[in-house]
């Protein structure tokens, strides 16, 4: 069978009975059986479900019918999105029993679209994490060089796309949790804007900031899932009316002409000359399809990281609150309710969770509110101003998507603020609520993968799209 | 030093989180590491700056108002909401006595 599916090879040979949703379905599952022992990019795998969801599409097929857009094609579902009836760990040890009683309404509109859930992805505990070491059940392998990490937190996802063991999968980004592990792992990976696709469902981490987004192996596939779990949605009052584009159809407009701003801060001290080297080679080939490229200022870039560590905890350590032995998940059993609750999250969070919850109280107890969570917060405008005042001159802004290609195994755990630096040129768009998306753009070392990142304005995914998509056909990946 | 054994304690208090000998010390160090790096945003002058909680703006969400207060159907049904308790008693979560006497 093909080795790399598309959603439209799926589409076509699923319509012309060349192969059936439930064998693919099989296929897909014996590629993790010989695979995941090694990458364990799924922590749980739902065959019953997918078998079901595929038969479903057969009987479709048979019966003449109409198919949905994503029909039979198999997908991967990150570890925080909620699942009916499929265990979902969150990759900590304090729901490792957790069985959802409701759907995210983003699975929910996948399914709707006919696609086939085959399980759910490791990813760092909690979303928290940049490697997915912090994960309780072990790290994920990147699959393009096994001795590197994947990138973070939705590591399983982007290795299970990047290996063929699913043709798309969801992410979550909160701070370049999408992103930066599409980049690692070599494939395209997107943030909608905030409030383009529903959360409910979504575990919470950090509200003001988490999206759910998708991994596929080429940008029109992006743009298809994109489309299918975007919209309003009544369970997610943040989520907007704003009306939902055909994203597929939007990648083949022409990008001749259009502004791309690359603004200074992002080619500083502290990249990779690799990388550094690709990069500029990706804006040469914008530059060749006819786009007008801008040298820009953001001035408040360096100041993201800390604005993001601070907003981010404050908001964690009040939605994991809700982890305290009574409702779900664990219970460790002390002599007193708030002994039990102490007991329960202790040995139930692992330590970068704990680090986190413990920065986030800090940071909005009393006396430190102000000097930290509330400066935060106007750090956070003044950040969101600079895209703004960006996007009077530019049609998008293109930087790398990290400053480093996918480090090794175990490199990087000993200084948490080594690993949140590398979040640097992810946590401005997360901020500032835009659409932004990772492409490949070359490797270097022969072997790991480069991201270039697309930011566009809030709700603009379909120019940040077009604009993947000319890349990606005018040869970016292999630059 | 910003952070002292003290802060840490009264922090994993606040936060209900037990904390071994080791975790104390390792998480004050780390925690002083990362407030001395935050303390960059006082270089920033914000004094006219409104802090920012949420990015969308009310014309891009429908439901800036808050919507009617209206009875609807729950999708997930009691029963597989309390099978999830670590000690459920239908149809009520049971807790450790909080009333000593």
């Amino acid at each position: 069978m093909t080795a790399n599916w598309t959603i439209e090879g799926v589409r076509e040979a699923v319509a012309a009975k060349k192969v059936s949703a439930r064998e693919l379905a099989g296929e897909f599952y014996k590629r993790i059986e010989a695979r995941n022992t090694e990458l364990n990019a799924f922590l749980t795998l739902s065959p019953e479900r997918a078998y079901a969801q595929a038969e479903r599409v057969d009987a479709m097929v048979a019966a003449g019918k109409p198919l949905p857009p994503l029909a039979g094609v198999p997908v991967a579902i990150k570890d925080v999105i909620s699942t009916r009836g499929i265990r979902t760990t969150c990759g900590s040890k304090i729901l490792e029993k957790y069985v959802p009683p409701y759907d995210a309404t983003a699975v929910e509109r996948l399914e709707k679209a006919g696609a086939v859930i085959l399980g759910k992805t490791n990813c760092d505990e909690f979303a928290m994490g940049s490697s997915n070491e912090n994960s309780a059940y072990g790290p994920v392998r990147n699959p393009e060089a096994t001795d590197h990490v994947p990138g973070g937190s939705s590591g399983g996802s982007a290795a299970a796309v990047a290996a063929g063991l699913a043709v798309a999968a969801l992410g979550t980004d909160t701070g370049g949790s999408i992103r930066q592990p599409g980049a690692f792992c070599g494939v395209p990976a997107m943030m909608g804007s905030y409030g383009r696709v529903s959360r409910y469902g979504l575990i919470a981490f950090a509200s003001s900031l988490d999206r759910i987004g998708p991994f596929a192996r080429n940008v029109k596939d992006v743009a298809s899932v994109l489309q299918i779990i975007s919209g309003r949605d009544p369970q997610d009052s943040t989520s907007t009316t704003a009306p939902v584009p055909d994203y597929r159809a939007e990648t083949e407009k022409p990008v001749k002409g259009l502004r791309i701003g690359i603004p200074t801060e992002y080619f500083g001290a502290g990249m990779d000359d690799g990388v550094r080297k690709k990069i500029e080679a990706g804006i040469e080939l914008f530059k060749k399809l006819g786009c007008k490229l801008l040298d820009i200022h953001m001035p408040h870039t360096d100041y993201a990281i800390a604005t993001y560590y601070i907003i981010a905890t404050a908001e964690a350590s009040s939605n994991l609150a809700r982890y305290d032995g009574v409702r779900y998940g664990l219970r460790v059993e002390g002599d007193s309710l708030l002994s039990m609750y102490r007991k329960t999250r202790g040995a139930g969070f692992g330590a970068e969770v704990k680090r986190r919850i413990m920065l986030g109280t800090y940071v909005l107890s009393a006396g430190y509110y102000d000097d930290y969570y509330l400066k935060g917060q106007k750090v956070r405008a003044l950040i969101a101003q600079d895209f703004q005042d960006a996007f009077t001159k530019v049609d998008a802004i293109v930087t790398p998507t990290s400053p480093v290609p996918a480090f090794r195994l175990g490199e990087r755990t000993n200084d948490p603020l080594q690993m949140y630096l590398a979040d640097i040129y992810t946590v401005t768009g997360s901020l500032a609520g835009v659409p932004g998306i990772s492409i490949p753009c070359g490797k270097v070392c022969g072997k790991l993968p480069v991201g270039l990142q697309i930011f566009g304005r809030p709700f603009g995914e379909a120019r940040v799209l077009q604009l993947a998509h000319a890349f990606e056909r005018a040869g970016g990946a292999d630059l | 030093m910003k952070i002292s054994r003290e802060d840490v304690l009264r922090v994993a208090e606040l936060a209900y989180l037990d904390l071994s000998e080791a975790e104390i010390e390792t998480y004050r160090k780390q925690l002083d590491d990362i407030l001395e790096y935050a303390g960059k945003l006082n270089e920033l002058d914000t004094h006219s700056v409104e802090p920012m909680a949420q990015v969308m703006t009310d014309d891009q969400n429908a439901d800036a108002t808050l919507r009617e207060d209206l009875v609807v159907p729950c999708g997930a049904v009691a029963e597989e909401v309390l099978a999830q308790a670590p000690d459920p008693e239908p149809p009520y979560f049971r807790v450790p006595k909080v009333i000593e006497r």
